[in-house]
């Protein structure tokens, strides 16, 4: 499956000890082996699941369209037969970097040449009255899903705390089956931190025609309940909104304990160079717990995606393999809704305009975010060419006719060329 | 099982077993075939799942989505035979199938 390398670069014994066994990490494992390392990995998950996509957590598995061996990065098989030994249901409790070893909850000690952090994020809870009753819920892990999928059905109503992108997947899954939903948000619109306002209000009435119903400016209060259960959410103005599950989706917070308390820098993440590299030569941290560099952009950014594990898990393994290191990527991001595909590139960082191209009545429609004549993200509904020509325009850094991008009877092959 | 032949562009070659069912690109990830990123999972979002079908296959691996075809049009290295692979449903009618890799995804 895996062959030794000629290049024998010196770190290809190295032993790598990963730190949480998600997306990030268990793909850092894979990308180790594509790369010619035959020293021993060690990847430990606090999940008693091997390394699962979340993605679908919201979108097809919810919706029943999924099996749970099809979210899995890799079948079972596969890490005896690459030699990457398994600690499922480990936890690690702390870190000693003069040692160089973790600590796991039973007390073992692991040593290392390498150390991955992949810990990833966990969903932020409210601190609010009722938030422990049952049918309170978050949706970060597959059990979370196994929780909120036991909780849809036909005539269920579901009460979704929080309008951000595993909301609005999740309150299309719950309608697909037949439920109720009333999504409650604070801010005036939904998607307020994550996209612009025509993206917000498009996606708002395509939920709100398809029966989903809508609490904006909201607070909430706290949680009802009878016997133990969730009955409804208690909004701030005492309305309260009859519910048999809620599910609150109001962010995620950084698992950086690990690292902070090894005396890693962390602000918002765990601060990594352009290498995925922590201060310390011989920790690497990948994956939503990061706090990295985006050259593009001339910042420090957190991201949630799937694409920023997997590129910052190839900076990893790379560096530690000794290879060269993989191109920067543009990030990105998808969200699937309905009939909806949505695909965003780049981040509106510094941009002085909007260019809508299309029909946004028809669903089918991008929103350009521009510095000047210079695209830096774009906002693509069921528009296919104009992100991935957008995600071009934006590595190329390549200044556009505005005329030309408004237009959508020219071409984007042309917008770009 | 349908006997999948992945040729990364090097020419080092994969032969794979593939269960009736999942994705031609699904085949190439759950066994660590490099060259095939997959960063969407086969939500036909990110087109890092190209391949180059055989031309005796391409008949069989059926047509091209509108979706599909708009995101190939943009991919870099695209030819006639350009498929996404996580398109590629396998059946039992695509034993012996052979696709090729690009030189790379991005
Ligand atoms: C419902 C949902 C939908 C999403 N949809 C999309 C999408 O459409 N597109 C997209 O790009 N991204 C999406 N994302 C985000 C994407 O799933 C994440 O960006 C990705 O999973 C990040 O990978 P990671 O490995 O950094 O973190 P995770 O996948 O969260 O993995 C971290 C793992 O580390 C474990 N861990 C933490 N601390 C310890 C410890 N001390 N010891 C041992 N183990 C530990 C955690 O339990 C977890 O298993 C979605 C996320 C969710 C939850
Ligand atoms: S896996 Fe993303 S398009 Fe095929």
């Amino acid at each position: 499956m895996w062959a030794l390398s000629e290049a024998g670069t010196g770190d290809l014994n190295s032993r790598v000890v990963i730190v949480g066994a998600g997306h990030a990490g268990g793909s850092a494992a894979a990308f180790l082996r594509q790369y010619g390392h035959v020293g021993p990995i060690v990847l430990i998950g606090d999940e008693p699941l091997l390394p699962y996509q979340r993605p679908p957590l919201s979108k097809a598995w919810l919706k029943g369209e999924a099996d749970a061996e099809s979210l899995q990065l890799k079948p079972d098989s596969w890490y005896e037969e690459a030699g990457v030994s398994l600690r499922l249901g480990g936890t690690v409790v702390s870190l000693n970097r003069g040692a160089k070893t973790v600590t796991l909850s039973s007390g073992e000690h692991l040593p290392y040449d390498y150390l991955i952090l992949a810990t990833g994020a966990r969903a932020r809870a409210l601190p609010i009255p009722g938030a422990d009753l049952a049918g309170v819920l978050a949706l970060r892990s597959a059990a979370d899903a196994e929780a909120l999928k036991g909780a849809l059905g036909p005539g269920k109503r579901l009460a979704v705390v929080g309008g951000g992108y595993v909301g609005l997947e999740a309150a299309a899954s719950a309608r697909a089956l037949g439920g109720h939903v009333t999504i409650i948000e604070r801010e005036p619109r939904v998607l307020a931190r994550v996209a612009c306002e025509t993206l917000s209000n498009f996606f708002q009435d395509y939920h709100g025609a398809r029966g989903v119903t809508f609490e904006l400016n909201a607070g909430v209060a706290g949680f009802e309940g009878a016997e133990g259960h969730v009955t409804g959410v208690k909004l701030s103005d005492g309305q309260v909104v009859a519910c048999d599950a809620a599910l609150v989706g109001v962010g995620a917070i950084p698992n950086e304990e690990l690292a902070r308390d090894a005396g890693l820098d962390c602000t918002n993440g765990v601060v990594v160079d352009i290498e995925a590299r922590t201060a310390d030569p011989f920790v690497f941290a990948i994956g939503d717990v990061t706090h990295r560099p985006l050259p593009l952009y001339d910042r420090q950014f957190r991201l949630e995606s799937v694409p920023n594990a997997l590129e910052q898990a190839k900076q990893a393994a790379a560096a530690i393999a000794g290879r060269p290191m993989p191109p920067h990527e543009i990030p990105w991001f998808w969200s699937d809704q309905y009939d909806l595909k949505l695909q965003i590139a780049g981040l509106p960082f510094d941009a002085d305009r909007q260019v809508v191209r299309g029909d946004v009545a028809a669903a089918k429609f991008a929103v350009f975010h521009l510095k000047g004549d210079l695209v830096q993200a774009v906002e693509a509904v069921n528009a296919p060419p104009e992100f991935m020509a957008g995600k071009q325009l934006i590595a190329k850094r390549t200044p556009v006719s505005i005329e030309k991008l408004a237009n959508p009877t020219i071409s984007m092959k042309e917008v770009a060329a | 099982m349908a006997k999948i032949t992945y040729i990364e562009h090097d020419g080092t070659d994969h032969v794979i077993d593939v269960k009736p069912g999942l994705t031609v690109m699904e085949g190439a990830v759950k066994n660590n075939v490099p060259g095939i990123d997959a960063d969407c999972g086969g939500a036909c979002a990110c087109a890092t799942c190209h391949v180059y079908v055989d031309d005796a296959w391409l008949p069989k691996t059926g047509d091209k989505s509108a979706m599909e075809e708009s995101m190939l049009d943009f991919a870099e290295n695209v030819e006639p035979n350009s498929r996404l692979s996580c398109q590629i449903k396998v059946s039992d009618a695509l034993d012996g199938l052979v696709v090729r890799l690009p030189e790379s995804q991005h």
